[in-house]
């Protein structure tokens, strides 16, 4: 890298040890002046940046992937279709925004539990489960998930059975993947609307399970 | 490269610590760099494995102390110097000391959902995939200097290719100014104790996504 780089590397650095509220005041300081500049410089429409951050605090969430997960739960055409290609599968329920190609769904089963990570980055599939909560761009996360996925569900007060396979997904290619889990018992009566109630965003990542039916409002 | 950014396998790093009820973002400035990278996404100045290799080139101390959003912001900063789009003045001075250049593609507010959406990463194939579900293969051992997608402990090791996933752009050939050179990608499928050995969970299988060039026969 450049001189300069590194110049910049120590002065976030230097911003990075100091507490909290400095830290946080001055990389706010550096965030605004960088939109004025690509603001006057006619790279950026202000209005165009408060649209997509309203989006994804209001219309991009795992609210997304917890219907096309309860409509799977309910409609065996539509889970097969999902499983076969999960970008058209999910491309029919319109979230307003058309979904991002190579979405796959991996399914859930007793013997066979899945979870995805990106060892590499941070590769979500934002489109179906929103922004990347920060642990699953943490260091710990993406370390261990690979070598001890169990110790990580632990982390999550989640412990299956000692012979259900562990299918780790590292996303290291644009392939985006959503884990379908499976319908909790008791609830064979339960409507796609009250069943979505139950789909947490970890169980479409693969470190939760869904809510009992028990724990749904 | 070797860099701290490829994690997996790691240990010491400590628990994984979810909070419940966590906000889309923890201070607005947040949301404004996220902002900022995606409209400048959209503008396809660069590409993303260039944008990923740029954290890459972070210190690793860096790397690991600074937060996500800061990451994001500084890319976005040293991409545009580096392309010749802001210089390190404006940024030092918070404002445009000379006229911008025009963007490949300018994001106006009202097409804000095309900027949300990913691009496909597929292109039309120019030669039959070289495996088919069930070979085995064996992932090469390379430690290139520059941007790849092929995790070290995944390096030299036989797997199954579990899924052909079609024709996709090459990151080790885009985030280099090589151009797409597109290769077939595959879900390659390895039992733990190929990776960990003879102490892994027997119970654990990973896959990666692996291009052509990343594999041989096995």
């Amino acid at each position: 890298m450049a001189g300069h780089d590194h110049h910049d590397h120590d002065h976030h650095h230097h911003d990075h040890d100091h507490a909290h509220g400095s830290e946080l005041s001055e990389t706010q300081l550096r965030v605004r002046a960088l939109e004025t500049v690509l603001t006057e410089k006619g790279y950026v429409d202000p209005k165009a940046l408060d649209a997509i951050v309203e989006a994804y605090e209001t219309r991009i969430g795992p609210h997304n992937g917890a219907r096309a997960v309860a409509k799977a739960w309910v409609d065996p055409a539509f889970k097969q279709a999902l499983l076969a290609d999960a970008t058209a599968a999910v491309g029919t329920l319109g979230f307003g925004s058309r979904v991002g190609d190579h979405l796959v769904a991996v399914e859930n089963t007793p013997t066979r539990h899945n979870m995805v990570v990106c060892t590499l980055c941070s590769c979500y599939p934002w489109e179906v489960l929103g922004l990347p909560p920060t642990w699953y761009k943490s260091a710990p996360y993406r370390s261990r998930t690979v070598i001890d996925p169990r110790g990580v569900l632990k982390d999550f007060g989640v412990t299956l059975p000692s012979d259900t396979e562990i299918r780790v997904w590292d996303s290291t290619a644009e392939t985006r993947f959503i884990v379908l889990p499976m319908r909790p018992a008791g609830t064979e009566s339960w409507s796609e609307d009250q069943l979505a109630e139950l789909v947490t965003r970890d169980s479409m990542i693969g470190t939760g399970l869904p809510k009992p039916p028990g724990a749904a409002r | 490269m070797n860099g701290i950014h490829d994690m997996g396998g790691m240990e010491g790093f400590g628990p994984v610590m979810p909070k419940p009820n966590e906000p889309p973002f923890h201070h607005p400035w947040e949301g404004r760099a996220l902002a900022m990278n995606r409209a400048l996404g959209y503008a396809k100045i660069w590409n993303i494995d260039k944008s990923r290799a740029k954290i890459e080139e972070m210190p690793p101390h860096d790397y690991l102390t600074w937060t996500y959003y800061q990451k994001w912001a500084f890319r976005l900063e040293q991409l545009l110097i580096e392309y010749g789009y802001i210089g390190n003045d404006e940024v030092k001075a918070g404002r445009a000391l000379r006229p911008g250049k025009p963007l490949p593609r300018f994001l106006p507010a009202a097409e804000v959902s095309k900027a949300l959406s990913r691009g496909s990463y597929a292109r039309e194939p120019d030669r039959p995939a070289r495996y088919k579900v069930g070979d085995r293969v064996r992932t090469k051992n390379i430690h290139p200097h520059t941007h790849t997608r092929l995790p070290r402990y995944a390096r030299d090791k036989t797997g199954i290719i579990e899924c052909v996933r079609g024709f996709h752009v090459f990151p080790d050939s885009i985030a280099v100014g090589q151009g797409e050179n597109p290769q077939w990608l595959y879900t390659v499928l390895f039992d733990a104790r190929t990776l960990w050995g003879e102490g892994a969970d027997p119970t654990l299988k990973v896959s990666i996504e692996a291009w052509d060039p990343y594999l041989e026969p096995a």
